[in-house]
């Protein structure tokens, strides 16, 4: 079944063209894999599905997003897409609120006041994101002040706690020590059998590792999608893809 | 191999006359301030006991208490604090976080700034004519006090939309991410995060509304009144009115009573000063991020 399927997407800032010719199709329960030099259009894309451009004025969005059969973009109630959607930032932003208040802060949006509903949704997305066992001892200490790694587990647990069907990482393991991206990328693998994920990475050994299929986005083009085995053997349509993934530039 | 030029030696003296000259500035700032207290201190201190704050003035303010005036005072804040902090908090806040970037907000703003640079007499005839004469308040508390509210406005929404901008922008990202509203947003990642600051901006208002003269003297403002106020639409005496009459208007006036005035009215300003530095320092040691 097709979880996300995106068709002739354009985007652009005022005059400028972030983005165009991007189409493809997301399979569910499938890793989707985004590599791409910075200014590829990467982050652009993921603030198109989740309807971002409408806090940027400046932001375009032309084409076609459909998550569920739905065009997003006749969607009225965009809090109800973008509670479907769990994103997760370059840098870990833990919110200057507790722990448990971090992750306890999606389900209380959603109207969850349930104190007891709410403690159990916060131990299983903190295990699920393999933080538990770290911060169980302090859920009321300052979500802000832990160490990178551990915040950008926290935003994962926060982005589960939404309960997602899509969970979009940008560049996670950005501002992370690669003993936590190791751990990260396990938790994304036991992930795959209940979410569909988009995982953009600077690192295509990263996508090599997690992605079942991979787009390589360059220059605001979406150059090529393949199964992204066929990527690394030279299985390529494009030279351009085949020179930025043996790593000849970028 | 390091010997001194004449360069170097040149640009030494240079910096050594720069930073005292700089340095010797910086006292002379601090001189008048230190001479306004002690004098205050020094001819207003023997005046100041229980029985001056606690009652009435009496033999035409000549002996007696300020309880009148201080009281006045008090109210005046009050309710300029009731009118202005609601009023200037949603303004930020819609600034801050709802408006666009275009012409109209850009004219509020210049509005704002505007606002904060009229001259307070400017502010009492405009409550003269707008609260006392139009709404038909007379004078009285609440006239004074609203032409106070609007003065001080500026001051409570750059504070405020200072310490909403404080407030780094990834954080209400990961809030609308998670599809909260702007108001969700708002309400449970920004205004905890700025209430600080907010708080701050409300202190340094209520220094500035507890000083002013001109704004209350047409509005509600009286020289002398023998019972207290009932209620928001009779007049009050104030002590930044007191300390003029008493300084100016009364012959025979004893040489210490009007630095006793000043003395409490200035502690007053002082305190809340202290108050608000306190706070916000309070604030530095808690940065959350």
């Amino acid at each position: 079944m097709v979880k996300l399927g995106v068709s002739d997407l354009r985007i652009r800032y005022g005059g400028v063209t972030a983005l165009e010719g991007v189409n493809f199709d997301i399979q569910e329960h499938e890793i989707f894999g985004i590599i791409g030099p910075a200014n590829a259009g990467k982050t652009s894309f993921l603030k198109a599905v989740n309807r971002m451009d409408m806090f940027d004025p400046a932001m375009k969005v032309d084409g076609k997003i459909v998550f569920n059969n739905v065009d997003v973009s006749r969607i009225r109630n965009v809090y109800g897409l973008r509670r479907r959607i769990g994103v997760v930032f370059p840098l870990p932003v833990g919110l200057p609120l507790s722990v448990y208040d971090n992750v306890a802060l999606s389900p209380r949006l959603g109207g969850q006041k349930n104190k007891a509903e709410l403690d159990v949704i916060v131990e299983r997305c903190l295990t699920r994101a393999a933080l538990w066992d770290e911060v169980k001892d302090r859920l009321d200490s300052l979500g802000s002040m832990l160490s990178g790694g551990q915040q950008q587990r926290l935003t994962i647990a926060r982005a589960l706690s939404q309960d997602p069907e899509l969970l979009m990482l940008d560049e996670f393991s950005i501002a992370v020590d690669p003993v936590t991206t190791m751990r990260i990328e396990d938790v994304l693998k036991e992930l795959r059998s209940e979410v569909t994920i988009i995982l953009v990475t600077n690192l295509v050994q990263q996508a090599r590792r997690l992605a079942d299929r991979t787009a390589f986005f360059l220059e605001g083009q979406c150059v090529e999608v393949g199964v992204t085995e066929d990527l690394f053997t030279g299985e390529v349509q494009d030279q351009r893809t085949r020179d930025y993934v043996e790593g000849r530039f970028g | 191999m390091f010997e001194a030029t004449r360069l170097n030696r040149k640009n030494e003296t240079r910096q050594k006359l720069f930073r005292l000259g700089l340095g010797a500035m910086t006292g002379l700032l601090i001189l008048p301030v230190v001479l306004i207290l002690s004098t205050l201190i020094y001819k207003g201190a023997p005046v100041i006991s229980f029985e001056f704050l606690f009652t009435g003035p009496t033999k035409g303010m000549t002996a007696g208490g300020i309880f009148p005036a201080l009281l006045g005072t008090v109210l005046l804040v009050m309710v300029a604090l009731i009118a202005s902090v609601p009023l200037g908090i949603a303004a930020a806040i819609y600034l801050s976080e709802y408006a666009s970037d275009n012409w109209f907000t850009r004219a509020i703003n210049l509005a704002i700034i505007n606002l904060a640079g009229v001259p307070s007499i400017v502010h009492a005839l405009f409550g003269v004519g707008a609260f006392v004469i139009f709404f038909k308040f007379g004078t009285s508390i609440l006239a004074a006090s609203l032409t106070l509210a609007i003065m001080t406005l500026p001051v409570v929404i750059v504070a405020t939309r200072e310490s909403l901008q404080a407030v780094p922008m990834a954080f209400r990202e990961a809030c609308w991410n998670m599809g909260a509203t702007r108001w969700q947003t708002i309400r449970r990642v920004v205004l905890p995060n700025a209430v600080t600051g907010i708080l701050t901006g409300v202190i340094l208002e209520v220094s500035r509304t507890a000083g002013e003269t001109a704004p209350i003297m047409f509005t509600g403002a009286a020289f002398f009144l023998p019972l207290l106020p009932q209620g928001v639409f009779d007049q009050t005496m104030a002590l930044s009115l007191h300390l003029f009459v008493v300084s100016t208007q009364v012959p025979g006036m004893p040489e210490n009573l009007p630095f006793g005035v000043a003395l409490v009215l200035i502690s007053m300003v002082l305190l809340m000063n202290s108050l608000s530095i306190a706070l916000r320092m309070y604030l530095r040691g808690k940065k959350k991020w």
